[in-house]
């Protein structure tokens, strides 16, 4: 009993290294990037005053002398520009009009000869209980707005949920968008895919290892450097229009990068082994003279083909297939290089958001749309892949 | 007939397909063009000059360099204890530690990009050697833990009862029997760390501050801004780097089969 549980020690004692690494370094900054995507203290961190009186308003009557000198107090106080900046950004996203009226307030409130004695004398639409209210609702520090406007849902004056007005209504395009050329993509791998690990599992000799060397060594080779020589073919004069023009094919270049099809093209050579190695690893634990048996039996061979041997190679399909589009749903590298303006997916635009334009709530809320989907899809994969063949 | 003939098109068509891209763009690296295109109108190595004098490019190898031995490292190590406690098949929890090791490897890079930026920026990492560093190990840990896990559940057990049995200690025997006949998944384990990390741009992207620009990622910024032939000259370099870690690997396994 002493030996087992000195044994269990040991092994914990070897996994904690690598645990506590990974917490550290990859759970948590996901659970930060989550919680980045509820959490909205712009506001209240700069206005602690407000929000201690603002929580007794009712709302409707006009703004009293005490909100007034509270916001005066507050705002005399800053000294970060910074998250000023912050706060004016996110109020102003709540109700247009903000940001002139901060600017003027800020430089009248901060007039060294003496603050003015309330906020409407410096500009009337601090009568309008509109502006109040927008604070008021910015105060709580955490929000659903970001997870809302993620899939272009908002909340209306009245704090209902509503779709957004269409002009604002991008991201659900986009991951439509994204979703297609995954789709696309896992579509064209399998149909090269299924047909190519037929072939190579029913060869045999070097004609095997040249076709499964033909799949290992994109794999092995960097994805930049794959990209980089999708370009090259690609391009205007590239190598693929240079070859089309001198066999007459087309009598001008055709248009093969900066669009969607140079994305497609890309994406399906970059993640055709992902297809190709689950498909032929199930196909070589087939019996080989299954499809021999079902031909004695009088099986054409496109029924035994369809009756037999389909079925059986399913599984490989699936876990390919899922595969396939986990990766391409994340994909940022080869829509970035290869890609125009209309095929950027979701990760471009997580990626505009958190270096772009610094808007970290928006950045975390599309993330963890993008995280769910791929975790999702994750654990259907592995339910799958783990199976025993026997039980499929 | 006709069924066979169709297979061999399909199939050598495939191959051109997956090989093609790789090769062709290998000559354009020795152009003597400042344009990446056919053909090539004489021959020079002006590019690989390029690649080695010029201030961007240059800085660039070191850092992948630093970084990618920083990763390996750390990778490596990381990564071998846990597959040796992940042995333990009586272990609770095992499964779940498997998959929070393999994780890494599924979660989109940008996704991870944005939380660790906001992470080590935080602890004071950002823009810091050892902040890509710990970036790269991340994606890198799993490419060992599968590699390692590969290569020890292929030891036959009773080896190491045989040698306990002779009276080693527990030290001794994974001195002397478990890590030599580990190593060979544990040099693929290192190698895949490095070319993980070599081949990192997203994460880089987010975590890495100017002076930690790496070889892809100089790459990367090139073909979005400038580009010019010393792209090819670096994916020859990329290409010819993978095929002599691959050679050393098979070499290394070979030499090892041949000591037994």
């Amino acid at each position: 009993m002493t030996r087992l549980r000195s044994r269990t020690a040991r092994s914990l004692l070897l996994l904690a290294p690598l645990f506590v690494f990974l917490v550290w370094f990859f759970v948590w900054p996901l659970v930060g990037m989550m919680s980045q995507s509820v959490s909205d203290s712009a506001v209240l961190n700069l206005l602690p005053r407000s929000a201690g009186i603002l929580t007794n308003w009712d709302r409707r009557s006009a703004p009293s002398a005490e909100m007034q000198q509270a916001l005066i107090a507050d705002l005399r106080a800053v000294q970060d520009t910074q998250a000023l900046g912050d706060m004016v950004r996110r109020l102003n996203s709540a109700r247009s009009g903000f940001r002139t009226l901060m600017t003027r307030t800020v430089s009248a409130v901060s007039d060294p000869a003496g603050p003015p004695a309330d906020l409407v004398s410096i500009d009337k639409r601090w009568e309008k209980p509109e502006f109040w209210i927008a604070i008021a609702d910015a105060l709580s520090p955490y929000t659903d707005r970001n997870l809302l406007a993620a899939i272009d849902f908002g909340r209306n004056a009245e704090g209902a949920i509503e779709k957004l007005p269409p002009d604002q209504s991008v991201n659900l395009v986009i991951m439509a968008r994204t979703f297609w050329i995954a789709a696309l993509v896992t579509v064209a791998c399998a149909a090269i895919g299924f047909p190519y690990a037929l072939i190579a599992a029913s060869a045999t000799g070097w004609k095997r290892d040249l076709l499964l060397g033909a799949v290992l060594l994109p794999l092995w080779t960097s994805l930049l450097v794959r990209t980089a020589a999708w370009f090259i073919l690609l391009q205007e004069k590239g190598l693929i229009n240079d070859l089309l023009l001198a066999l007459h094919v087309t009598s001008a270049p055709l248009a093969l990068i900066f669009n969607r099809t140079g994305v497609i093209i890309a994406m399906t050579h970059v993640l055709l082994p992902f297809m190709v190695l689950p498909v032929y690893s199930v196909l070589i634990t087939i019996p080989k003279n299954l499809m021999p048996a079902a031909a004695s039996l009088g099986a054409p061979p496109w029924r035994a083909f369809v009756r037999v041997l389909l079925p059986l190679s399913l599984r490989g399909i699936a876990s390919g297939s899922l595969l396939v589009f986990i990766s391409a749903i994340g994909y940022y590298i080869t829509p970035a290089l290869i890609g125009g303006p209309g095929d950027q997916m979701i990760s471009s635009i997580i990626a505009f958001y958190a270096t772009g334009t610094a808007n970290w709530g928006m950045a975390g809320a599309l993330g963890v749309v993008l995280l769910v989907a791929t975790l999702l899809l994750y654990s259907v994969y592995a339910r799958i892949s783990s199976e025993e063949p026997g039980r499929a | 007939m006709p069924l066979k003939l169709t297979r061999a098109v399909f199939a050598s068509l495939t191959v051109l397909f997956l090989i093609a891209p790789l090769i062709a763009i290998l000559p354009l690296a020795f152009t003597s063009s400042v344009i990446l295109t056919y053909p090539i109108p004489s021959w020079s190595l002006r590019w690989f000059e390029e690649l080695f004098t010029a201030d961007a490019w240059r800085r660039a190898i070191v850092n992948s360099l630093i970084i990618g031995g920083g990763t390996t490292a750390v990778a490596t190590a990381l990564g071998t204890a846990a597959s040796l406690g992940l042995r333990n098949h009586l272990l609770f929890f095992r499964g779940s530690f498997r998959t929070l090791f393999l994780l890494p490897m599924v979660v989109p890079a940008v996704v991870l990009g944005v939380g660790l930026q906001v992470l080590l920026a935080r602890l004071g990492l950002a823009n810091s050697y050892a902040g890509v560093i710990i970036a790269h190990t991340v994606v890198a840990v799993p490419f060992v833990v599968v590699s390692v896990t590969g290569a020890l559940s292929g030891i036959d057990k009773r080896v190491e009862l045989a040698a306990q049995s002779l009276g080693a200690a527990p030290a001794t025997v994974f001195r002397r029997v478990t890590l030599p006949l580990a190593m060979p998944g544990v040099l693929s384990g290192a190698v895949l760390a490095f070319a993980t990390s070599l081949d990192e741009v997203v994460l880089t992207l987010f975590v890495a501050g100017p002076n930690q620009r790496t070889l892809a990622r100089q790459m990367f910024s090139s073909i979005r801004e400038n580009i010019s032939p010393a792209i090819a000259a670096a994916a020859f370099l990329f290409i010819a780097a993978t095929v002599a870690i691959g050679l050393v690997v098979v070499l290394s396994r070979s030499m090892m089969a041949k000591r037994r």
